[in-house]
């Protein structure tokens, strides 16, 4: 912090008696933040290796039963694999369909594109609920209720526009010179496409498609609405077994589940680091030239 | 040598139009194209010379006009399809392939067997002058080698045409000149039709067989460079073309082809390059080079008196500013180096100084233009 | 160009324009085959979005019976009993009063350590990948989490008691509190990030510029990055709005889904899952949809208000 301060208070010390309780009051908001992300972590991990843990500050046994008592419990072999194929189906399909449309919205003009580009964003601004209920009535309806390709479908509805508004400004990047060079060399629109704009585009679509991965995995409200018993992802699963009717589960199974959701996620999220810059997880691309 | 161009006698626009929007990029271009010919389109940015030649490489589609090569129609066919070969501004080479494998592409498009392919890319990249960067990445190369790269790739497919995009613009001043020379060197080897864009006049002046001077979307000037460089048709081409010194005056008195104009305390003989009357008002167009300061002592007859205010040394000669009694300043040439301050007396031949009409747009346009004008406004 | 040039001109160059081929011309107004490539997104968009919701607003008007007995109001019974029974009537409020104050929060307490952090210093990277965390504690595992570290036998509670600061525990789960603290987790770290990409976007030159002319640090604060932060602001504000309005597992999970986090999703999700009434879901979930977009237009109006061009850099 000194060197920042130095560089905002050319004039010295009496600024810095007067900024230095706003550093106190920032640097107090994150420690106190931390605490909290640090404690709830920490105290679901304990718990889940926890025999039993009532009124201490640890608990007295240690085990890895509940592990496997949750695995059992909840045929979480089912589960991951449900989650895995509804992750990579969404991740797929998003990308096949989301990225030509990307490259028409960042490259031409045509009547009617705003109108269109709001319809793309309609989903991420609407809540998922709102959409989601007459979507999974509507699957109820076609008898696809509690299916894991109603599952994918309704996962699809945020993340097609998701990969959209990721990849327009990966495409508008790269130079539409490069595109006319190839289009002179007598490369049609497809050889284009699958020559020149997808090996540059890898990066982007690694961006996006990872981003797509994080979201469905952790998606609760709309896989809720529509999976049943045999279509759940596990952080419904979750839920269902912290609701479930006659009282909770014992609070160490979840807990145990709860961790392996989290060990899931977070392997996922350092593979995605390496690609791309954290801002990016809740931002669109902007900060490419950030050096 | 392997690489050929592929051939046509003529190349023929006719009418070609573009407008954005309701504004006029490129207005009636007629302009017949002969094999093997390098042609430049020059003026300054905006002039429409960018849009004129992506619209005939079929990256823009026409507003209206044809474009024929011999009988065939060739506007209503897709970039991909035309057979041209392209050099862009920023190279525009495929960031994510080796030299070879850039100027590979274009032939993988037309599925040239293998074996001839690595022929003709070897060839392409020889005459470039680049084997020893084949194996690189654009990024590894200087601006200069990019260049040729986008060269070699557009010259390898023995295209009917290349069109070129002011290749040179971001290249340093000597490395300008030695792909000058490269460039000039591939055309007449190869035998290359060629269409230049620039707005460098004396790349153009120095590089091609025709010009032609577009402004505001129109031609002003078709010609040898010789042609448009000694015979502007208006101010704006000599404003272009380096006639520097612009003076608003008035014709006092005319004959067959000499005119003797005065204004602004001066009064000189000159050569009208269109009518005009006595009582015109004109502009009088002069090159710096072609305004001499008079010895010492020697005060010729119709020159003119000024003082001298700027002396810049330009190498073999110095570049002087000076200011007449009414204000006026011009830029004249002088071998040797004058004083600040001191009374010099200028003098210009009557053929170097040339005489426009001062407005030109509403009496240079044909009775069908105007008309159309009046529509279009 | 215009359409009278036929007449105007006849026979000279009245065929200027139709000289050009039609597939040029369509093309000039950008439609040619490329187009196609925008079509699996919107036939999707069409199947899975419009559709629907097309059919849940009709089927906002298609009550079930027994509710237009209950509230009356003919086709428009659903509204009728949302508006006038108080059990859906004040879910709105709740909603609210939950959703506000956490964007509000999450966006506020971003600014001054987004302001503090920003610039480079070591560790950065490491200090914004754990704010990337809570990303992967998702809504399931925070709750369980808070369930477990902030309930009365939990370690904060334990820790204030040992030191003495307080006596008896403090109930910061099952109630507001605890949704709150489950909205502060997964939204804080959203806004900071979003916060903090905006801010790179503003250049540093504008900054040093005003301090050569005499700025104070509040006074470039105030006069300079405030106005030119303010729609990065609203933004995030809308963003961190969206995600908190239809806060539904917390709610149901640290909160008190009976009494005062009885959001609006709760109750839609209710009339789907356990009443099966297809009808009065559609119509709370519509109503969260509009509501929502209501605050969201307030939000742009306001920032309307603001300068609009760019923020000097990449922003």
């Amino acid at each position: 912090m000194a060197t920042i301060e130095k560089v905002e208070t050319p004039e010295g010390t009496r600024r810095r008696v007067a900024a230095k309780p706003s550093t106190w009051v920032v640097w107090f908001l994150v420690a106190v933040f931390f605490v909290f992300l640090v404690g709830i972590l920490s105290s679901v991990v304990v718990d889940s290796f926890a025999k039993q843990w009532f009124g201490t500050w640890l608990p007295p046994e240690f085990t890895a039963d509940w592990y496997a008592a949750a695995w059992d419990r909840f045929d979480l072999t089912h589960v991951m694999g449900v989650t895995l194929l509804v992750a990579v189906a969404v991740v797929v399909l998003s990308v096949l369909i989301g990225v030509p449309a990307a490259y028409l919205l960042a490259r031409r003009n045509f009547p009617g594109k705003r109108l269109i580009t709001l319809l793309f964003l309609m989903p991420i601004i609407i809540p998922p609920i709102t959409y989601g209920i007459p979507l999974a009535t509507v699957m109820y309806n076609f008898g696809l209720g509690r299916t894991v390709l109603a599952v994918v479908l309704v996962n699809l509805v945020p993340s097609v526009p998701f990969v959209i508004m990721t990849m327009t400004p990966f495409i508008e990047q790269i130079n539409p010179a490069i595109e006319n060079a190839a289009r002179m060399c007598g490369a049609t629109m497809k050889d284009v496409f699958l020559r020149i704009l997808a090996p540059l585009l890898i990066p982007g679509i690694l961006a996006a498609a990872i981003l797509v991965l994080v979201r469905t995995v952790g998606m609760f409200e709309l896989t809720f609405l529509v999976s049943g018993p045999r279509s759940d992802t596990l952080v419904v699963a979750i839920y269902r077994a912290m609701t479930s009717a006659g009282g909770a589960e014992a609070r160490q199974l979840v807990s145990s589940m709860a961790v392996l959701y989290t060990a899931t996620m977070l392997v996922i999220l350092v593979i995605a680091l390496r690609f791309i810059n954290p801002t990016q997880l809740v931002a669109r691309v902007k900060d490419s030239s950030d050096d | 040598m392997a690489i050929q161009a592929g051939s046509f006698r003529t190349l023929e626009l006719t009418d070609v139009g573009r407008s954005f929007g309701g504004h006029n990029a490129l207005t009636d271009l007629n302009l017949t194209i002969r094999a093997g010919e390098f042609i430049a389109l020059l003026g300054p940015s905006g002039c429409g010379k960018s849009t004129a030649l992506n619209c005939l490489a079929g990256l823009l589609p026409l507003t209206h006009g044809t474009i024929r090569i011999d009988d065939e129609r060739i506007d209503t066919l897709p970039a991909e399809k035309r057979g041209f070969g392209m050099v862009f501004q920023n190279y525009a080479l495929f960031p994510h392939l080796s030299v070879e494998k850039n100027v590979a592409f274009g032939l993988q498009m037309r599925n040239v067997p293998k074996a001839e392919l690595k022929k003709r890319v070897a060839e392409a990249i020889a005459l470039v002058k680049l084997e020893d960067h084949a194996r690189k990445l654009p990024g590894q190369l200087s601006g200069g080698q990019q260049q040729r790269v986008a060269i070699a790739r557009a010259i390898v497919l023995e295209p009917r045409l290349v069109l070129m995009d002011e290749p040179l613009s971001n290249l340093d001043a000597k490395l300008r000149l030695d792909m000058r020379t490269e460039i000039r060197r591939i055309h007449q080897n190869l035998g290359l039709t060629t269409v230049y864009v620039t707005h460098d006049q004396e790349e153009a002046l120095s590089m091609a067989d025709r010009l032609v001077v577009l402004r505001e979307g129109r031609v002003q000037q078709v010609g040898s460079p010789e042609e448009v460089h000694t015979s502007p048709v208006n101010w704006h081409v000599a404003d272009f073309m380096g006639y520097r010194n612009m003076l608003d005056l008035e014709v006092a008195s005319a004959d067959a082809d000499r005119v003797v104009v005065a204004g602004s305390g001066l009064r000189l003989r000159a050569t009208a390059v269109e009518r005009v009357a006595v009582g015109d008002k004109v502009r009088l167009a002069m090159r710096p080079e072609d305004v001499r300061i008079a010895p010492d002592g020697a005060a010729p007859a119709e020159s003119i008196p000024a003082t001298v205010a700027v002396v810049e040394y330009h190498g073999r000669e110095f570049a002087v500013g000076v200011s007449t009694a009414s204000g006026l300043t011009l830029h004249v040439r002088s071998d040797h180096a004058p004083q600040v301050g001191q009374e010099v007396a200028l003098v210009v031949a009557p053929e170097r100084a040339l005489v426009f009409r001062s407005s030109l747009d509403a009496a240079d346009l044909s009775e069908v233009e105007r008309d159309l004008e009046e529509v279009r406004t | 160009m215009s359409t009278v040039a036929p007449a105007r001109t006849p026979g000279s160059r009245k065929d200027g324009r139709s000289t050009a081929s039609l597939q040029h011309r369509l093309a000039e107004r950008g439609i040619d085959r490329s187009l196609l490539m925008l079509l699996p997104a919107v036939l999707f968009t069409f199947a899975l979005f419009v559709y629907p919701f097309a059919y849940g607003i009709g089927l906002t008007v298609q009550p079930n019976p027994d509710v237009v007995e209950k509230w009356g109001g003919g086709i428009f019974a659903n509204y009728v009993a949302f508006f006038s029974d108080p059990f859906f009537r004040d879910s709105v409020w709740i909603t609210m009063r939950l959703a506000l104050p956490a964007a509000l929060f999450n966006v506020l307490a971003s600014v001054p350590v987004a302001f503090k952090l920003r610039g480079k210093f070591r560790g950065k990277r490491a200090l914004t990948t754990l704010l990337v965390l809570p990303i992967t504690l998702g809504t399931v595992l925070t709750a369980q989490g808070l369930l477990i570290f902030a309930g009365r036998q939990g370690w904060l509670n334990r820790f204030l008691m040992d030191v003495g600061l307080i006596q008896e525990p403090f109930q910061l789960v099952m109630n507001y509190t605890g949704v709150f603290l489950s909205l502060v987790i997964s939204g804080f770290p959203f806004a900071f990030l979003l916060i903090s990409s905006y801010l790179s976007g503003i250049d540093p030159s504008l900054e040093a510029a005003a301090t050569t002319l005499g700025a104070s640090w509040f006074q470039r604060f105030r006069r300079i990055i405030l106005p030119l932060l303010a729609p990065g602001l609203a933004t995030t504000f809308i963003l961190t709005f969206v995600l908190a309005f239809s806060v539904f597992p917390s709610a149901r999970l640290v909160g008190d889904a009976t009494g005062e986090t009885r959001v609006m999703a709760l109750m839609a999700y209710r009339a789907f899952g356990e009443q099966i009434d297809y009808p009065m879901a559609s119509t709370v979930a519509i109503l969260m949809g509009v509501i929502e977009l209501a605050v969201i237009a307030l939000v742009l109006l306001w920032r309307s208000t603001f300068y609009k061009g760019s923020t000097g850099g990449k922003g």
